[in-house]
């Protein structure tokens, strides 16, 4: 259960939505679109291209031939200790292949769609019909919506409800914008909602639905509108992984020369912890995403080292503030607080 | 024992377990030793199950369609799972709870959890003589105040509190965190300081590491 929290124009939750989708759609798995904002043919029809293997490699190698021409191999004389560090890798190598790539300017083509089985909820479709669980205080809609992706699992049988269907396949799931007032729920417009528990209890429901079948899902969620906190604490406890996206539009983040490079940031909150003790925790906590024209890309937050003179006081503090968690590498970064100044 | 686990499925725990050196769930389970109450599937069967098959037996977690805060069905199971049929022999009966916060996100009052723990430790501890192992979830700076009651209040009637938190330096590859365990002397206010002893760990695929603080493999 991939929670995200959208960023505050949904356009960036929007692409990693459709990215999730897309990929389904590319891998012949079925699909199952919900939605209270827009139509679900819709978002189905805009969904993003594959690309080939051979484009995506060549834009790749050229961004990274560019880079390596400016590298030269001085050995470093003052950060001496940084020299045994293996040089950044920004983007993902072209070795470790998973999942596939797609071109954000142009949209699926509706062959390679015809082959999907898919199925969509379209909130203000559905509102005549009547729920029938008992689940006592929960938002209608919500009802609505378990009944429907229950009804799918056990009709195409993705619960093993059904042996004698041999080719298993797995449902993706995509719930957009949920939480928000579309849905009939108020936890995004008021500070004491009427009934708090009406998401995570959802939640809880399509969780057990999720684990006793081959289904993985993807719900983004207004986060930035809940008022209160404590929602959103105890969604992180039910839900597998949680990611937030921050966009920089329209934020003082912006202008900041930090982050010049890119679009927004993205919060790690949870990662799935399914069958074993560990989970694959990554070298660095600090991402970043950017669109390009053709790409959506999520790298590592490489700060440029800080060599300005001119910066005035306040801003490094800032700077200093924001930056106080990033992972060695970052080449020489003045982090302190006032009294320590070097 | 009864394992009640609300948020993840029999299946996983049960290889959870096993990878943990060879603890395996199933075969206790088959000796009886070992009854589960997989709390998401109870769900599902109360909510999308056909109406034709109830047995006697309301479902234990029959206050997700009601409309009270009523854990008596939950309590009533967990008691009757504990309590020892005539031929068994088991001693010591313990009750594992994943996650008691969860019950708070379904919407049961604080007070009706504490109620059902407070109703479950006659039941087991003084009744059975047995042990109760309850899992919650808390943050510094929670805002969660029903959890946060919750948890203090599991704390003040608690005789051994295990705190699991990460370092307060951050994130670290080679020590995952700290866990904390915390003994307490006596329940009454007497002078005695409650005994704490502080480890680190890291975790691993099969198993978990305790260290004492500063001694992890990484930095000897």
């Amino acid at each position: 259960l991939v929670f995200t929290e959208e960023d505050k124009y949904g356009l960036y939750s929007n692409l990693l939505f459709k990215y999730f989708l897309a990929e389904g759609v590319v891998c012949g798995h079925d699909l199952f679109v919900a939605s209270a904002k827009e139509h679900p043919d819709h978002i189905l029809k805009e969904l993003p291209a594959p690309l080939l293997d051979d484009t995506y490699r060549n834009e790749l190698g050229e961004e990274a031939t560019a880079v390596k021409s400016e590298d030269f191999q001085d050995s470093m004389k003052i950060a001496w200790r940084y020299q045994n560090l293996p040089k950044m890798e920004a983007s993902p190598t072209t070795s470790t292949k998973f999942g596939h790539y797609y071109d954000v300017s142009k949209t699926m083509s509706p062959e390679l769609f015809q082959s999907v089985k898919w199925h969509s909820f379209y909130l203000h479709e559905e509102l005549s019909l009547q729920p029938k669980m008992k689940i006592c205080n929960m938002n209608s809609a919500y009802a609505r919506l378990l009944q429907s992706i229950q009804r799918i699992i056990y009709q195409e049988g993705f619960d093993g409800s059904d042996p004698q269907k041999k080719q298993k396949n797995i449902l993706r799931i995509g719930i957009q914008s949920l939480g928000s007032v579309l849905w009939g729920d108020d936890i995004c417009s008021s500070d004491t909602p009427e009934d708090i528990n009406s998401l995570t209890k959802f939640l809880y429901v399509l969780r057990g639905l999720l684990r006793k079948s081959l289904s993985a899902c993807i719900i983004t969620v207004p986060a930035h509108l809940i008022q209160n906190k404590a929602i959103m604490e105890r969604v992180t406890n039910l839900s597998d992984m949680v990611v937030g996206l921050e966009s920089f539009i329209g934020s003082e983040r912006e202008t900041n020369p930090l982050y010049k490079d890119y679009h927004g940031l993205v919060h790690v909150h949870q990662i799935p912890r399914l069958n074993s003790l560990i989970c694959d925790v990554s070298d660095t906590k600090d991402l970043a995403f950017r669109l390009k024209r053709k790409l959506f890309t999520i790298e590592r937050l490489h700060l440029p080292p800080d060599l300005s003179d001119t910066v005035s006081r306040a801003s490094k503090q800032d700077l200093a503030e924001s930056a106080k968690l990033l992972s060695s590498g970052c080449g020489a970064m003045a982090i302190g607080k006032k009294h320590l100044d070097f | 024992v009864l394992f009640a686990p609300f948020l993840q499925s029999c299946l996983l725990c049960n290889i959870m377990f096993y990878s943990l050196e060879g603890v395996n769930l199933t075969a206790a389970k088959e000796r009886g030793q070992l009854v589960f109450l997989e709390g998401l599937k109870s769900c599902l069967d109360l909510l999308f199950g056909e109406e034709e098959e109830q047995s006697g037996q309301p479902s234990p977690l029959q206050f997700i369609s009601e409309s009270a805060s009523n854990l008596k069905a939950l309590f009533d199971f967990v008691r009757t799972s504990l309590t020892p049929a005539g031929s068994d022999s088991w001693k010591g009966p313990v009750l594992l709870v994943d996650d008691l916060s969860v019950l708070l996100s379904l919407g049961i009052t604080p007070v009706a959890v504490l109620d059902f723990i407070h109703y479950c430790r006659v039941a087991v501890c003084s009744q059975l003589k047995g042990n109760i192992v309850v899992l919650v979830h808390s943050n510094e700076d929670s805002e969660d105040e029903e959890n946060e009651l919750v948890v203090n209040s599991l704390c003040h009637h608690s005789d051994l509190i295990l705190w699991a938190e990460g370092l307060a330096t951050g994130f670290c590859k080679d020590v995952h965190g700290q866990i904390k365990i915390i003994r307490r002397v006596s329940l009454e206010l007497t002078a005695e300081q409650d005994h704490v002893q502080i480890y680190q760990y890291k975790i691993q695929d099969k198993n978990v590491t305790f260290f004492a603080r500063g001694l992890s493999a990484a930095v000897l």
